[in-house]
């Protein structure tokens, strides 16, 4: 069996004012430095907000926003392959529960071959035994360095 | 010695009363009927030398403010002759002319006896080596503290300001005890020492720093005693008062004002109304005792509040808190006073944010708003909207005990704020009035 840690992914989470042009300079020296962006979402709070995004080089990219002055920090996530069905999301919702893990956030994307689900859960090792136990589908941190 | 002058320093807090009534009115009188300058000014006030006919009278005679100083540059209010003049001193004014002070000998013995009782008063004295670190020169700090520190015995090292690495030395090899700088400096010493492989904690002999002439905090203090192992003590002055003059006990629960030199009060800002102990309000002088340049109710411009009760150190003269803010910064929001300077206290007390932070004033309908935009910390920044809104409910929550008015909250990204050098600009005062 894979070892669990193998799903644990690194996002990069991003604190930014509400001010016009945050976003566009984030992305822009990303892509500038090459750095495919796979999800990207916005949480944002009265006056303020955390851009969080999946990345192919998450290192790199904390090193470049860290340069251009943006507070960068890691945070573990991990992404469940959805599937292409009604009530996928309830399903992986329903798992965690019974499990007493909580969810933190999530947000999903569209990914090459299915959607994904990005999950900030309180116990990661604890998620991803149950997703695969119950026979869900994870996305390996080797697409995320 | 632990009292440099007991009888008048632990003198009956009644008798010491009597005793400032007894000066303050033998002032009025000379001034009545020697100075011009105080004579029109109680004539315009409508008030006689007859009418003190108490120590709360006081509150009767006109105020001073540092710009009769300059409009009467540079020696036009002086009530002593030239030749009997011993020194001067003058301030560089930020705006407009300088101000020049100018003292006969009894008046800088005065000063340095206020010193001398100060400096006791946080444990110094013969034995000890005491590092000048203020300027010498036309600014009051270099000399007013030379000759305090060689009155009660101490040996002096002169080195005023500047070539730190030198500084550092001779503190090693001269065995300083204490130093008198203003506390930016001396953290900028420890810096420095720091970068020569020098702990002033454990190869030097330094324990005390006399530490003034900018405003500085709890915070600073606790820093330089963490820091640096030097305890910290707060001195009070401004050169209109001669200098240098008054400073904490060891109790450190405020500063000691020598109520036979000086007669303090606290007043409103805007009504020049007097205050309660306790309540913070604007700081009034009046000099008793001083011959070329006395001040009756000088307006220091700065903003703190008066302790009367007898010090757990048995010295019976009021104490004055921490310089809080100067009136000019004040801001007036829904009727409020709110400093810049409170706002910054609070601030240190929160690691999650920076110390940088920018205070802007609206006005929406008929009501004043308060926002304050503070930086995160980089280590406090979490990933969580619910952590970043907690540390925005501290701030506003810190703030508003402190402030006693609502204020909102802006979180903004580490290093966008302005950055300033001396006297930060931080207010944007967006009212149209
Ligand atoms: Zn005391």
């Amino acid at each position: 069996m894979e070892k669990k840690s193998e799903y644990v992914i690194k996002q990069i989470s991003v604190f930014s004012e509400n001010r016009p042009g945050r976003l566009a300079a984030i992305a822009e020296a990303l892509r500038k430095e090459k750095i495919n962006i796979f999800a990207f979402s916005i949480a944002e709070a009265n006056g303020f907000g955390v851009v969080r995004a999946l990345v192919d080089n998450p290192e790199r990219a904390h090193e470049t926003l860290t340069d251009m002055g943006f507070m960068v920090s890691f945070t573990d996530v991990i992404a469940v392959k959805m599937r292409d069905e009604p009530g996928g999301l309830y399903e992986t919702a329903r798992i965690l529960g019974d499990a007493g893990v909580n969810i933190e956030y999530s947000y999903a994307y569209s990914g090459k071959d299915a959607a994904v689900l990005v999950l900030r859960v309180d116990q990661a090792e604890e998620a991803i035994e149950r997703i695969i136990e119950h026979g869900g589908e994870l996305l390996s941190r080797s697409l995320f360095t | 010695m632990k009292t440099w002058d007991p009888r008048i320093e632990e003198m009956p807090q009644d008798e010491l009363k009597k005793l400032q009534y007894r000066l303050l009115k033998t002032l009025v009188y000379r001034l009545y009927s020697f100075s011009a300058f105080y004579h029109e000014r109680m004539k315009d006030e409508g008030v006689h030398p007859d009418d003190i006919k108490s120590l709360e009278d006081a509150r009767k005679l006109p105020f001073m403010t540092k710009s009769d100083l300059r409009d009467n540059y540079p020696d036009r209010i002086f009530t002593a002759a030239r030749d009997e003049l011993v020194r001067y001193h003058v301030s560089s004014g930020t705006t407009g002319k300088p101000t020049v002070v100018g003292y006969t000998s009894h008046d800088l013995d005065l000063w340095t006896t206020s010193l001398a009782r100060s400096l006791t008063a946080c444990g110094l004295g013969r034995g000890d080596v005491i590092q000048v670190s203020y300027g010498y020169g036309l600014f009051t700090g270099g000399l007013g503290m030379h000759y305090g520190a060689e009155r009660i015995g101490a040996t002096v090292v002169p080195t005023s300001v500047g070539n730190t690495e030198r500084q550092i030395e001779l503190m090693q090899d001269l065995g300083v005890t204490a130093i008198a700088c203003t506390p930016s400096y001396l953290i900028h010493i420890g810096e420095v020492a720091e970068t020569m492989g020098v702990s002033l904690q454990n190869d030097t002999d330094l324990r005390v720093g006399i530490l003034g002439a900018e405003p500085w905090s709890e915070q600073m203090r606790d820093r330089i005693s963490s820091q640096l192992g030097i305890r910290a003590y707060d001195i009070y002055g401004t050169s209109e008062l001669s200098g240098p003059m008054f400073c904490e006990c060891t109790e450190q629960q405020g500063i000691h004002i020598w109520g036979d030199i000086a007669l303090t009060e606290i007043v409103d800002p805007d009504s020049g109304e007097p205050l309660d102990p306790g309540e913070k309000g604007e700081l009034v002088f009046t000099i008793l005792q001083k011959e070329a340049l006395p001040m009756i109710r000088y307006r220091t411009g700065d903003i703190t509040s008066l302790d009367v009760a007898t010090c757990a150190c048995g010295r019976t003269h009021p104490r004055i808190g921490r310089i809080q803010g100067r009136v000019d910064d004040m801001l007036i929001i829904r009727g409020i006073n709110v400093f810049p300077s409170q706002i910054e206290h609070a601030l240190l007390t929160i690691p999650e944010v920076g110390q940088h932070f920018q205070i802007v004033v609206d006005r929406k309908g008929a009501l004043d708003t308060l926002l304050v935009r503070v930086e995160v910390g980089r280590d406090a920044f979490s990933d969580k909207i619910t952590d970043l809104m907690t540390i925005k409910e501290t701030v506003a929550h810190r703030l508003k005990n402190t402030l006693n008015v609502n204020v909102g909250v802006e979180l903004v990204e580490p290093g966008s704020l302005p950055r300033f050098e001396g006297k930060a600009k931080r207010v944007i005062d967006r009212r149209v009035l």
